[in-house]
Parts: structure tokens; sequence; C-alpha cells
């Protein structure tokens, strides 16, 4: 019965996963992005130690373009700090609320979306409400509301961008195990008697992650650039430098030194497309059928 | 379903959404204390949780909170959204001057975004995996990718800084008391860039959904009968697989309306563009609730309605949807 194409994939030494992994590592696009986002986690690391000049200090005098001293390798801001320094220390900040941000989003997405799809009928209805009443909300609004209300700090801020960004992970999450619990072997695994807490956890939940993991990825994203725009309004946690901060205290001065603005952006765009790349390798190398698309 | 029947039943989920966001304004509204509270903290230099809570015993703000919303929601619904000490104006007042820069705004950067991002869906769709399909996928992703106040900043920096040939920012030229036709032109020479700069953002959902529902069409019967009987390949993409493709693209038009205010806001702050992104910016500056939620409570009620609409236009447009969700309601 094993014709050569059809070989059971365990038997090739091919195991699903491995090919899941090759399939991403394929993708160009996709090793581009883990470089970038290796690059810039290890800057955010490493970089404050190995360069420790205290991003809010006054170290040379306002305005300086880049490569006018050594002291001040990409130039000063409108205060006279050290933008390299800003970007280095940035890093920190910005990284850390992006990522716990977004794992507040994707766990009430996954839990709101989970007890919806599985539970169905009145849970199901209500979730659904909720899910669309944040849907509505628009998201930066309600997060600057919140933050405007009860002050700028690391954690309100994390809170703030997860409360605003999980409906659509509810949403895939709702219909992803809509979908498995359609599947015979879950009837099967049902009908030989599994609780629910059995069903839920080893026959769909594992089924419906592939997807959910490449929406994750992407929520990282949406949640660095969420916290890079609360920061850039002057919303985000003013004890910690970020790179949404710098731009917005420097942004009146952008004619003056475009430097200041333009290159902590370029650090916020090259995390997110990292970050974004990796998740479209993911949902590509994930989902068999669109491998190769 | 009978349409009309589907109508009620939307209309009423409508309505209790905005109720739903009533209360959660109010709620909020509570959390901050009411404005002669605020100023008191303000002028204490700020205050705790618990000061605040004295200071509302102090002012008699805690009334039977049950009435005080229903005075919320009455006053609301007849269009009183509170009033705006530091601007010194009622908030509905505030919004409606507000309200027409942003609506300009948006709705130029959604048209640019549906119209760019569906052709380059349908490039991409033309050969899925080939080197144009990539192309318009890493150029779509890296435009999501990019924070749009910063690509606002680059055009500035680029267009009209380096080269003049837009202006720096505001909406219309303060020297110039230009009327009719000419203001109208210079309105659209201010609207240029902040509208690219909101678009680029949605380049890529656009262009996602567009190239996912042409290869669904382009697999279809009646598309190898059109190639079949001799059509062009430009006349079965455009005529034939568009047409049946568009309608999720118009259905994510609809739903992006939310989004795409929250991206306004940002791109307002850096063109300087008099919208209501800009006053929320500015009354979270002056510590100004009322009107800042007045903005959230709109604009809540502005995507409620935009959405209602979406899913009506496309029962209307497309009679399988009958008893079942809209096609937005499908995941992408």
């Amino acid at each position: 019965m094993t014709a050569r194409g059809e070989a059971p994939a365990a038997g090739r030494g091919r195991s699903p996963r491995r090919a899941t992994a090759a399939a991403f590592i394929r993708n160009a696009s996709s090793v581009a992005g883990l470089v970038l986002i290796a690059l810039v986690v290890a800057a955010a690391l490493v970089g404050p130690a190995l360069y420790p000049v205290d991003p809010f200090a006054i170290v040379w005098r306002p305005l300086a373009p880049p490569g006018e001293a050594v002291a001040v390798p990409l130039g000063s801001d409108f205060l006279g700090r050290d933008v390299l320094a800003g970007i280095l220390h940035g890093g920190r900040a910005t990284l850390a609320v992006g990522a716990s941000a977004a794992a507040i989003c994707v766990v009430i997405g996954i839990a709101v979306g989970t007890a919806a799809g599985f539970y169905g009928g009145l849970l199901d209805e209500a979730l659904m409400r909720l899910t669309e009443f944040f849907q509505v909300l628009p998201g930066l609004l309600f997060a600057m509301t919140l933050v405007s209300l009860f002050g700028p700090g690391p954690v309100t801020v994390a809170v703030a961008i997860g409360v605003a960004s999980w409906p659509p992970v509810a949403r895939l999450a709702r219909a992803e195990i809509m979908r498995i619990k359609q599947f015979d072997y879950v009837r099967a695994s049902r009908a030989v008697g599994a609780s629910n807490r059995r069903l839920l956890w080893r026959a769909i939940l594992p089924n419906a992650l592939p997807p959910l993991i490449a929406a994750a990825t992407l929520a990282v994203g949406a949640a660095i650039l969420f916290e890079a725009g609360l920061s850039f309004l002057g919303l985000g946690d003013p004890d910690a430098m970020s790179w949404g901060l710098m731009m917005g205290a420097n942004r009146d001065f952008v004619l003056e030194a475009w430097w200041a603005v333009t290159l902590p952006g370029l650090a916020i765009f090259l995390t997110v497309l990292g970050v974004s790349l990796i998740g479209d390798g993911l949902s590509n190398a994930l989902d068999p059928r669109r491998r190769g698309r | 379903m009978r349409l009309t029947l589907i109508l009620g039943r939307r209309l009423l989920g409508a309505a209790a959404l905005v109720a739903a966001v009533l209360v959660l304004a109010f709620v909020l509204l509570r959390l901050a204390p009411g404005d002669a509270a605020l100023a008191i903290a303000g002028g204490m230099g700020g205050a705790t949780e618990e000061m605040l809570d004295g200071i509302r015993r102090a002012h008699g703000l805690d009334e039977p909170l049950h009435r005080q919303l229903l005075v919320y929601l009455g006053r609301t619904l007849s269009g009183d959204l509170g009033y705006s000490l530091f601007f010194d104006a009622p908030v509905t007042e505030l919004i409606l001057a507000r309200l027409w820069p942003t609506v300009l705004l948006v709705a130029t950067a959604m048209a640019i975004a549906l119209v760019l991002g569906t052709w380059l869906g349908v490039l991409a769709a033309r050969r899925p995996g080939g080197a144009v399909a990539r192309l318009v996928a890493v150029v779509t992703l890296a435009g999501w990718s990019a924070p749009a106040f910063w690509t606002g900043i680059l055009l500035l920096l680029a267009f009209s800084a380096v080269i003049p040939l837009f202006p720096l920012g505001g909406m219309h030229d303060l020297r110039a008391d230009s009327a009719g036709l000419a203001r109208a032109l210079d309105v659209a020479h201010h609207l240029v860039l902040p509208a690219i700069a909101l678009a680029i953002v949605s380049l890529a959902p656009y262009s996602r959904i567009a190239r996912a529902s042409m290869l669904d069409v382009l697999g279809a019967d009646y598309i190898r009968t059109a190639r079949a009987k001799g059509l062009g390949e430009r006349a079965v993409l455009l005529r034939h697989a568009l047409r049946n493709a568009a309608l999720p693209v118009v259905t994510l038009a609809g739903y992006q309306a939310g989004t795409m205010l929250s991206g306004a806001v940002l791109v307002e702050t850096v063109f300087d563009w008099p919208g209501l992104g800009r006053l929320a910016f500015e009354s979270i500056l002056r510590r100004d609730h009322p009107t800042l939620l007045g903005i959230l409570v709109f604009a809540s009620a502005m995507a409620v309605a935009a959405n209602l609409l979406t899913d009506l236009a496309c029962r209307v447009v497309d009679p399988r949807l009958e008893a079942g969700s809209a096609a937005g309601d499908r995941p992408s």
C-alpha cells in the first residue's frame, strides 16, 4: 500500500514538523525576518551593556548631525541626548511592552474564541457580542483613553493594547475550533467517552494551533506598532526610553534634525517587518495547502 | 429570512452595541472624576485613585449610579456629549467642527488603499508563487509594518522639505483666503501626503483579500468557459473574475472604518490635520476627559453604523448571504 509518494510521513523520516520547518526555511523572506529579529533582540539585550550611555543624559550640543562627533555617532536630539543610546536602550521598553501586550491579546483572544467555538449556543452568542463590542471601539482611541485615565506606565500601556486588540484573534480561534469540532476523529473521540476537557486539550486545540501561532506572531508586530504609536503621542511609559518616545519628543525638530526622528522610526519599522516576515512565513509553512503559493 | 426581519435584527444589535459603548464611556467617566474634581486634582499636581475618591465624595458625585447612568444616557442620546472645560464649548459642537476633515482624510485614504490594494491583489493572483506575487506580498507587508507616523514624516521630509511639492501640514494655506474651486484645490493639495501615509498601512489587507478572493474565483468553471471561448486575459480577470471577487474587498472596506480612524489619530498629529484624531490628541494633552470620551463614543457609533451599512449592502448585492452571517464574518 505504500506507493512511493504516499509513504507514511514518519517512515521516510520526514515528519510533518520537519516538513514545516523545511517550508519555513526555504522561504527566503522568513529567514530574513528571523535574522532581523535576532539582530534587534541582540541589540536590545547587549546594546545597553556595550554602549553604557544614559539615553536621557545630555551629552553633546543639541541637534548635532550624525558623524559630527565620536561622542554621538548617530547625532544628538533637540536636547543634546545621544540618538544611538536612545535607539539601543529604547528597544527594551518597546519590545517588552509589545511582547506582553501581544501575550495578553492572544490569551484573551484564544480563551474567548475557544470557549465560544467549543461550547456554542448561548455562550457563543454572548461572547461574540462581547467580541463585536470590542471590535467597534477604535483600538488606538480606546487605548489612549485608558492610558489617559489610568496614567501611563508599562503595565497600563500593555493592558490597554492587549484589551484593545484581541477580537480578531478570538474570531480566528472560534472559526478554527468550529471547523475542527466537525471532524470525524473528534466525534469518534467523543463517542468513546472523552471528557470535554480532554477533547479540547488533546483533540481540538493542538490542531487549531498552526493558524493561531501565525496570528500570534502578527499580533506581536501589531502590538509593537501600537506601543510606538502611544509613545509617539506621549502616552507611553515616560520613565523608560522608547523608540516612539524619541520620535514624539523630536517631532517638532524634524526639519532641523531628521536623524532624531527617522532613525528610531527605522528601528520600529525593521522590528515589525522582521516579526511580520516570520509570521507570514509561519502561516505559509504551517498550512500545507498554502505551501509554495 | 426576509430582508425586513434581518434589518430589524441588525438595527437592534447595532443599538445594543451603541448602548454598551455608552455604558462603558459612563463607567470610564466615573473612574475619571468630573470636571470640578479634575480641576482640583490638577491643582494639586495629580492625584492617586484614593485621593480622587475623596474628591468625588466631597463633591457629591457618588449619587446612586443607576440614576447618574440614566441621566447620562438620556443626555447623550439627545446629542449632548458633555461640556469641555478646556475648549469652553459643548463636546458635540467640537466634534462636529472637526468631523469633516477626518471624513475627508479617511475616505480618500480608503479609496486609495482599496483601488491600489485590489490592483496589487489581482496582479498577485495572476500567477500565485510567481515573482510578482512575492514582490506584492513583501511590499504590502513592508507598508503594514511601517508605523503610519513614520511613513508620514518620511513623506514630509521627502516631498515638502527636500522637494517642496506639498505643504508641510495643515488643511489649507492660511495666507491665501481662497474660496470655491481654488479652496478645494488647496485642500486637495494639503490632503495628498496624509492620505498616502494613511493608505499605505492598509494596502496589505486589501491586496491579501483581493488575491485570495481572486484565486477562489479563478478556479471556477465559468472562468474556464470564458477562457475557452477565447476572451482575452484582461477581460477574464477584470470583467468576469474581479466582479465576483470584489465583494470581500468591499466588505473589508466597511469593517476597516474603525481601524482607519485609529491610524488617522497618528497621521493627523504628524500633518497638523485639524480632524477628530488631532482633537483627541489635544484633549489628552489638556486632560480633557469629556472631549476624549465624546470622541470615543462618537467614533464607535460611526464604526457601528459603517458595519451595519456594509452588512446590509452585502446582503443586497449578494443574494447568497441570506440567513447566514455576512462575508466579513469569515476569518481572513
